[in-house]
């Protein structure tokens, strides 16, 4: 009963946070992490769910899956630009900002490529695509950056 | 060549496109490989610089291959087949393998 109780309190609450529960997002999204890293391997078990959809969606989704490598490639092309043209920084900021765009790009691939599979297999079994925080999480990590090199150019002027 | 492969062709080239989307791709990993190699034989040529530099244009040679296995499969068919992960894993891990080389060098 008592759980019953817990159960209608809390019953509003997601309405307002996101549209699933919120304690066990972490957990169930890591399993699914896992499971879709298995597969990056794996590429017969993705055939064998669900049904082939039309091929100009897969299409369409390998374009977006190389958009978002693109922006890897750039996030880590501007980390090693950071490095090479900004020689007069200090190390330690201009280590801080190359590593930082580097590791940008590290996850920026790699979610590319986690992304691209949900969406495979998302299109295989006729599910609504899977939504994501990451693009708002990249730009504000990009406004960040973009800050902090402002920062850094001005005072590197100056000292 | 073939008429009737012109009449079969996707109004919306979507295979053109996809085409096209590998190769801007290969250019920015061509950028982001030529800045790596920039880095690794900045100042003085050291031994970890010349490993870092042949490590990041093999990275870049598999990058071009994976692409270009991509694009010949793309341009063979009307109706392609999708993109394997085992193309799309290979793709990312040339990409962080990259990223790794130089977080290597930065330090």
């Amino acid at each position: 009963m008592l759980e019953d109780e817990a159960v209608q309190a809390e019953a509003p609450v997601p309405k307002m946070a996101a549209p699933s529960p919120r304690t066990p997002v972490k957990v169930v999204s890591v399993i699914e992490f896992a499971r879709n890293v298995r597969l990056w391997f794996a590429p017969a078990q993705v055939r064998e769910e669900g049904g082939t959809p039309d091929y100009r969606f897969s299409l369409a989704n390998e374009r977006t899956f190389l958009a978002w490598l693109r922006t890897a490639l750039a996030l880590i092309g501007g980390g090693f630009a950071v490095d090479q043209f900004l020689p007069d920084l200090r190390w330690a900021w201009r280590a801080g900002l190359a590593l930082a765009l580097l590791g940008a790009g590290v996850l920026c691939s790699l979610r590319a490529v986690n992304h691209w599979m949900r969406c495979e297999r998302a299109m295989r079994r006729g599910e609504d695509l899977p939504v994501s925080r990451f693009p708002a999480l990249l730009s504000i990590v990009v406004a960040v950056v973009a800050l902090a090199m402002v920062v850094v150019v001005l005072v590197g002027w100056e000292g | 060549m073939n008429a009737d492969a012109g009449q079969e062709r996707d109004p919306g080239l979507q295979p053109e496109r996809t085409r096209l989307a590998w190769r801007r791709t290969t250019l920015a990993s061509t950028v982001a490989a030529v800045l790596a190699a920039k880095t690794a034989l900045h100042g003085s040529v050291s031994a970890v610089g010349i490993i870092a530099c042949a490590l990041c244009c093999a990275l870049w040679l598999g990058f071009l291959l994976v692409a270009h296995r991509r694009i010949s499969a793309l341009a063979s068919s009307d109706s392609p087949l999708a993109l394997t992960p085992r193309h799309a894993t290979a793709a990312v891990l040339c990409t962080v393998a990259l990223a790794a080389c130089g977080a290597t060098l930065v330090f």
